[in-house]
């Protein structure tokens, strides 16, 4: 008993690796399986369930038990397929699953068929049981510290995608070149031929006719996913472990898949011993990298594709003997130096730990040290399927093929039903699968990976669990890592027996993407950090930083919280702008022009007021609604001449109301009516603000006058700043006097630095939430929610007078408009002076109810004492009487007030 | 049922020509008309909420707002998401 | 103990697992029948989903009405209810929902010994992150809304949510830095295929007909009144119908000669290669539109938002998944050594508020309960308890009466898309 070992392949650096704690060596080429195989290692970890040994099943994805955690450079991945994962130096390798509690599993095993959990765990809790299970459960370990990166990715259009570099493969993307096609070939391996590279002698003359035909071609890259309009997701392999690749959208007009097809594993008792492997994988192992998997081989088959294999082996030197459960044929007597028993299956295999023995169902017991076994092929649909397909039995031709055409798809090859046969003899590749009718099902494994056994699949029979997909969710049978790549079919051909279906009933789970798991990092791509949903920011940001200024997202813009290293410096600026001047970078307002004849009209219908009779030179505020006739937003409209009007919404919604003018426009009013320009981010603001900013104002000498008659709040006049055009309108975010100023976006920083210079302190945005707070000046989305109504906010126009032909204006005559316990926004205060927490909310009677929520509040450093807005149910008939709020167990009392707390008569504007 | 023969690809914008998907949003249902102001509450209703919705070949207002911002109607199936035809929103 | 499961007769228990497992699991019977279905019922449910199954148990339980078909169209639970991340929570903003959504909580909380099958509802406690000041805020109103109503809520620190996951990146400049967060201790997960299962074996039990693959192709109406359905399986008539068909429920509707408020869209979920424990919350942050928990089974369950356009095809976008996938590996960095093993999509029917339609149809006898977009799971209990009442008393339950479909006309919608926390 040998088992298996390198005999060739000499050639080749070698590789330092550990495995358990074993130093051992491969060579350069290797992948994770093939080099401990080449070191005699068969038991690779232990099964999820029942904590049996398992080896190495496959050489490709659809691998169930060689699965292991890897670390490398610190770097540690877990769940890495052996089968699949290049060997590199250095490589610390551990299974995924050890021992574990491997007696108690086996005392257990008899009770824990498929679904014991659904049957108990009742008492006394589940939550008793559950640690427990869970620690079970689970393959690799996630490391903390462990990162893995990703390289760009992107899309591309191709005419031509072939999936598969094997021969047929070559063959066409050769047709499509020759066609003047732009051809992209994906290849999963490392180099083209597909399993030509072990079948036989490799295709490099079609390879350097792809080549020379100039087809792009990848290797190492998985076509993973199909997507709708003819697209498909790839994923290249990176460089090393840490490297989780790249992903790329590929557009394609046409897909070609010769995917080939996967050998079926064949079902019989104890068929999980290591030691059990595909027999194409034996003979990938041997010819790819030099390793005989066993001296003395059993080849356990239903078809002729395992006889190569036989020669093959034999060819190495090894013992071998073929089991082949048909009647003698041309073939099985034209195996010279193979011993051949026709006519029977095996019963089981045998030995402890690892197979050292079968025996055929006549009884009769070979000694073998490798079992390699075909049950027959399945094609490989996935991406077929995945776009459509649906893959259904053949009766005729005993193969899986796609029920439905899918129009962009289409197939050649193995995954076809294609296989030339290798020689003169009639070559039976396509066999339907083998279901044992007898025997201890409870020891024929169908899932490798998910533990679940033959006797599982009677067992969900037998519950009625008949559907494929209820098979698949009751014994979890296909749902492990290889997705069910071995075990899918099988299942399904054992739920048609169990319950008397013919094979051609056998319709298939959902095929999902992606084909084989792909790194979350290649996924995720490059939008990590700073470039995932990337921050906005102003044009001044380095004459703000240079004042310390401390910034935070706003919604995904970037701005000046507060100037200085703490919050503690938001009160002073607040007094700044009560006493003096301040200036705040309002450059993210919007600026969208709305033009040409039917401008006015346009505003007249966005607006839940009149704007087409501004005069040139006239500002005026407005709410926006949506159809349903909630607030969406507040701003002001300048006319800045006939037909010509700007938007200044606020920052976060300028997208918003640019995407709904635009709409409307397109859809109701004409593109060649009005025209809408978002000028936004050519012009900064500055918002000079305070009862002296007048005076910090006249020091820069930008507009030709600034007397009060001429240029009154709510108008604006056009100057100049270092010879280019500014607008300075009058209006006022804080209550005092206030000026916006907009220069072309090139000049942020010098129109911040001169009215710095001039006197004008900085004020951060926080300031700015508590200032317009104390005047009671709304924050739409803040102050208000998706009820929020004009009228809730004191704008009673549009619902009282009925006015019609804006957005919403239906909506305000519903019933819910009239509403008496509509919430409304009104102010609050403490007796005490104390603050009422943001999200505090007002409650009333026994049982207590919610009657509103406060949306603002802030210690106003003006007024010495709390402030807060909120909104209230039938608030404004509240003012003056006191109301119980409620934060986070603690309650208290205040009384209602109107929502500006400060300067109610407007006075401050025109000092 | 959609024509099996029509081969995929990107959305074929009337300004830009074929473009990526992922440059268009959808934009709502262009069967719907705005009632005046003097409908019933229940119409009212109907025209913000109600919406044709088909399993199969729908009418639909797509944007291409990666792009040129043109307002769009596109045929599309919603259950291959296959389009057939794109051409410009009028009012 | 409670009392047996009426209907039952063969209770599951550790004894009888005992005893099977010794004679080879030999003994076992099928969960539920599969008889053909009769010419005639009292009551049709239309949709074999959780919602469905769970009224039918209900008509059953609540009503004594046991003459009962639920025609599914496909196989049991394989809509929606088999096709979430299975999260089950109770934090809402609205008082209508809080206490729809909390009575379904309380539900599950004994649905497993109630139904005589493990649904494994493990509250975990869910987590919503706040990532900036603002939406500290944001979440102690949803909070105190929910600490006013009597159902279990807290705000968390920043420290506190760091050290409950500690694989959240703890950078204050990362791209989303934790500011704190809110939980619900009683919300979790539970195991979705077995709310199914369980409702099913048990309605089933009471004697209720299930019955698998089979189609509705048509309504016999008469003079207001449904007759009848038409079906795969033949005509069926009964007194009171019902309908649970989420992401069907517009076609449905259209097949009956009326329309529906609703947009059905793609709601995409997917899971990565199972690992040891590493999680223990559900973790969801709303400006991200993504939220992630661990399956007893050890696999990570992350979902995101809705694709925003009208969609039957059940199959999730690439774009999409990258965006969730994104956003998932950016706030646990030590995810982007994981692998996505298995990626899907469910069609939800999405209501203009986020919340569900529950109540009586155009139709005198045909009952709705649609709408529950993208979190209809958690509401299985109650979904089901609601349209039984509807179908048996043909009256609101006071739970479900501010959900009718008159709301869109007067406008008293239940806005939790604007006002509190939507996920899953």
């Amino acid at each position: 008993m040998t088992g298996p070992s390198r005999i060739g392949g000499s050639a080749g650096e070698s590789l330092p690796f550990a495995f358990a704690g074993r130093r051992l060596q491969g060579k350069a080429g290797d992948s994770i399986a093939s080099a401990l195989l080449a070191n005699g290692i068969v038991t690779i970890g232990r099964s999820f369930k029942y904590r049996r040994p398992r080896g190495i099943l496959s050489a490709g994805e659809d691998e169930p038990n060689a699965i292991v955690d890897v670390t490398l450079d610190g770097v540690r991945v877990p769940n890495v397929r052996a089968t699949t994962q290049a060997l590199q130096a250095g490589m610390e390798i551990s299974p995924v699953l050890g021992r574990g509690a491997a007696f108690l599993t086996r005392v257990l095993s008899p009770f824990i068929a498929s679904g014991f959990y659904y049957k108990t765990f009742l008492w006394p809790h589940w939550h008793l049981f559950e640690p427990a299970i869970r620690r079970m459960a689970g393959l690799g370990r996630v490391d903390p510290a462990s990162r893995m990166t990703a390289a760009a990715g992107g899309s591309l259009s191709v005419d031509l995608c072939v999936v598969g570099g094997g021969r047929s493969g070559l063959c066409a993307a050769i047709t499509g070149a020759r066609r003047g096609q732009k051809v992209l070939l994906v290849d999963r391996q490392d180099s083209l031929g597909g399993s030509s590279l072990w079948r036989g002698e490799g295709c490099a003359d079609l390879v350097a006719e792809v080549q020379a035909l100039g087809a792009m071609v990848w290797t190492g890259a998985t076509a993973f996913g199909a997507y709708e309009n003819g697209r498909l997701g790839v994923h290249r392999q990176g460089e090393g472990l840490a490297s989780g690749g790249s992903l790329w959208v590929v557009q394609t007009g046409e897909v070609v898949l010769a995917t080939g097809a996967m050998e079926r594993p064949l079902l019989f008792e104890r068929n999980d011993l290591p030691g059990v492997m595909l027999a194409d994988a034996a003979l990938h192992y041997l010819r790819r990298h030099g390793v005989l998997c066993g001296s003395r081989p059993v080849i356990a088959t239903n078809n002729d594709s395992a006889y190569p294999v036989a020669l093959a082996l034999a060819g190495a030197g090894a013992q071998v003997m073929v089991v082949d459960s048909r009647p003698a044929s041309a073939r099985s007597k034209a195996v010279n130096g193979v011993r051949v028993i026709t006519g029977a299956c095996i019963a089981r295999a045998l030995g402890r730990g690892r197979v050292s023995a079968v025996e055929l169902d006549s009884g009769q017991r070979i000694a073998c040290d490798l079992l390699a076994v075909s049950g027959g092929w399945t094609p490989t649909l996935h991406l077929c399927c995945q776009a459509g397909g649906k893959a259904v039995w053949d009766e005729d031709r005993v193969i899986l093929v796609p029920a439905f055409p899918v129009p962009w798809i289409s197939l050649t090859g193995r995954v076809a039903g294609d296989w030339a046969a290798p020689d003169d003899l009639p070559w039976e590749w396509a066999v339907a699968p083998e279901i044992p009718s007898s025997g201890a099902t409870r020891k024929i494994w169908v899932d490798l990976q998910n533990d679940v056994t033959l006797g599982d699949v009677e067992l969900a029979a037998r519950e009625n669990f008949t559907s494929v997909e209820h098979l698949k969710r009751y014994t979890t049978l296909g749902m492990a890592t290889d997705q069910g790549k071995s075990a899918n079919l099988l299942g399904a051909a054992a739920m048609a027996q169990a319950t008397g279906r013919r094979a051609t009933d056998l319709g298939l789970t959902t095929y999902r993407p992606p084909y084989a798991p792909v790194p979350m990092a290649a996924l995720a791509g490059l939008s990590r950090g700073a470039l995932q949903s990337p921050l906005r920011r102003l044009a001044a940001e380095p004459a703000h930083r240079a004042m310390g200024a401390h910034f935070r997202d706003y919604g995904g813009l970037l701005r000046p919280a507060f100037y200085g290293t703490d919050e503690s410096s938001i009160a002073a600026e607040c007094i700044a702008a009560r006493q003096g001047a301040v200036v705040f970078d309002a450059s993210s307002l919007g600026k969208v022009a709305v033009m040409g004849p039917r401008a006015g009209e346009l505003l007249d219908f966005l607006f839940a007021g009149r704007m087409s009779n501004l005069a040139p030179g006239r500002v005026r505020y407005g709410l926006t609604l949506n159809e349903a006739g909630i607030v969406t937003d507040d701003g002001v409209v300048l006319c800045l001449g006939p037909e010509h009007f700007l938007v200044s919404c606020s920052s976060s919604h300028v997208g918003g109301f640019v995407a709904s003018a635009e709409e409307w426009r397109q859809t109701r009013f004409g593109r060649d009516q009005v025209f809408i320009h978002d000028r936004t981010a050519q012009w900064a603001t500055m918002s000079l603000s305070g009862p002296t900013s007048k005076a910090v104002l006249a020091g820069l000498g930008m507009v030709a006058t600034l007397d009060d008659q001429a240029f009154p709040h709510m108008s604006f006049v056009m100057g100049q700043f270092m010879g280019k055009p500014a607008r300075v309108a009058r209006v006022s975010f804080t209550g005092e006097r206030g000026y916006e100023i907009s220069v072309p976006s090139g000049l942020a920083v010098p129109l911040w630095q001169a009215l710095i210079a001039a006197g004008a302190a900085p004020l951060g945005i926080e300031a700015l939430g508590w200032l317009r707070a104390e005047k009671g000046f709304l924050y739409v989305g803040q102050d208000t929610d998706g009820e929020t109504m004009p009228h809730d906010l004191g704008f009673d126009a549009p619902r009282l007078k009925r006015k019609q032909g804006f957005v919403g204006d239906r909506a305000l005559q519903l019933p819910v408009a009239g509403d008496a316990e509509r919430k409304q926004l009104v102010g609050l205060a403490r007796a005490d002076g104390g603050l009422i927490p943001t999200g505090a909310h007002l409650v009333e009677g026994s049982p207590r109810r919610s009657i509103g929520f406060v949306t603002s509040s802030h210690l106003s450093p003006t007024l010495g004492r709390g402030i807060a807005l909120a909104l209230v149910e039938g608030g404004r008939a509240r003012i003056g009487a006191e109301a119980t709020w409620f934060d986070l167990g603690q309650t208290g009392r205040a009384t209602v007030t109107p929502a500006c707390a400060y300067d109610p008569e407007g006075g401050r504007l025109h000092v | 049922m959609t024509n099996p023969m029509i081969k995929p690809g990107p959305m074929i914008c009337p300004f830009c020509g074929p473009r990526d998907a992922s440059e268009f949003r959808y934009g709502g249902d262009p069967s719907v008309a705005r009632p005046g102001f003097g409908c019933s509450d229940a119409d009212w209703a109907g025209y913000l909420y109600v919406r044709e919705n088909p399993r199969g070949l729908a009418r639909e207002y797509w944007v291409h707002s990666q792009g040129c911002g043109q307002w769009l109607v596109a045929e599309r199936d919603t259950v291959t998401h296959l389009v057939l035809r794109v051409t410009e929103a009028t009012p | 103990m409670t009392a047996p499961v009426p209907g039952i007769e063969h209770r599951y228990s550790a004894l009888r697992l005992f005893r099977e497992g010794l004679r080879g699991q030999r003994g076992w019977t099928p969960a539920w029948r599969s008889p053909e279905p009769r010419r005639r019922y009292d009551a049709v449910i239309i949709g074999g989903g959780g919602h469905g199954l769970s009224a039918a148990w209900h008509l059953a339980k609540d009503h004594g009405i046991t003459d009962v078909l639920v025609i599914e169209k496909a196989w049991l639970g394989g809509g929606n209810t088999g096709r979430n991340t299975t999260i089950i929570r109770s934090n809402y903003f609205h008082r209508e929902s809080q206490v729809i959504y909390d009575a379904s909580l309380k539900i599950y909380e004994g649905l497993s010994r109630e139904l005589n099958y493990n649904i494994m509802f493990s509250q975990r406690g869910n987590i919503e992150l706040a990532h900036a000041p603002s939406e500290m805020e944001g979440m102690r109103r949803v909070v105190n809304a929910m600490q006013v109503a009597g159902i279990e809520s807290s705000l968390l620190t920043r420290d506190d949510v760091l050290a409950m996951v500690p694989l959240l990146d703890p950078s204050p400049y990362c791209r989303w830095p934790v500011f704190g967060g809110m939980i619900q201790r009683r919300a979790g997960v539970a195991r979705h295929d077995a709310v199914a299962w369980g409702y099913a074996r048990a309605a089933d039990g009471m004697g209720v007909d299930i019955v698998q693959n089979c189609a509705v192709n048509g309504f016999r109406i008469e003079g207001g009144r449904v007759r009848a359905v038409e079906t795969s399986h033949g005509v069926i008539e009964a007194s009171v119908f019902g309908m649970a068909v989420a992401g069907a429920s517009p076609e449905l509707a259209r097949l009956a000669g009326f329309r529906l408020p609703l947009l059905c869209m793609t709601l995409q979920a997917m899971v990565s290669e199972p690992l040891k424990p590493c999680l223990h919350h559900v973790v969801a942050s709303t400006p991200n539109s993504a939220y992630v928990s661990q399956s007893d089974k050890g696999e990570l369950v992350i979902g995101g938002g809705l694709e925003p356009v009208p969609s039957y095809a059940r199959r999730g976008d690439l774009a999409k998944t990258r965006e969730v996938l994104a956003s998932v590996v950016e706030m646990f960095p030590a995810f982007s050594t994981l692998r996505l093993m298995r990626q899907w999509g469910g069609t939800v029917d999405t209501s203009p508020d986020n919340s569900p339609i529950l109540g009586p149809s155009p139709l005198t006898n045909l009952y709705l309960n649609c709408g529950w977009g993208t979190g209809g799971f958690k509401a299985i209990p109650i979904g089901g308890k609601m349209l039984a009442h509807l179908m048996a008393t043909g009256r609101h339950h006071d739970l479900s009466a501010p959900f009718g479909l008159e709301r869109f006309a007067t406008g008293r919608l239940i806005d939790e898309a604007h006002a509190g926390v939507a996920h899953d």
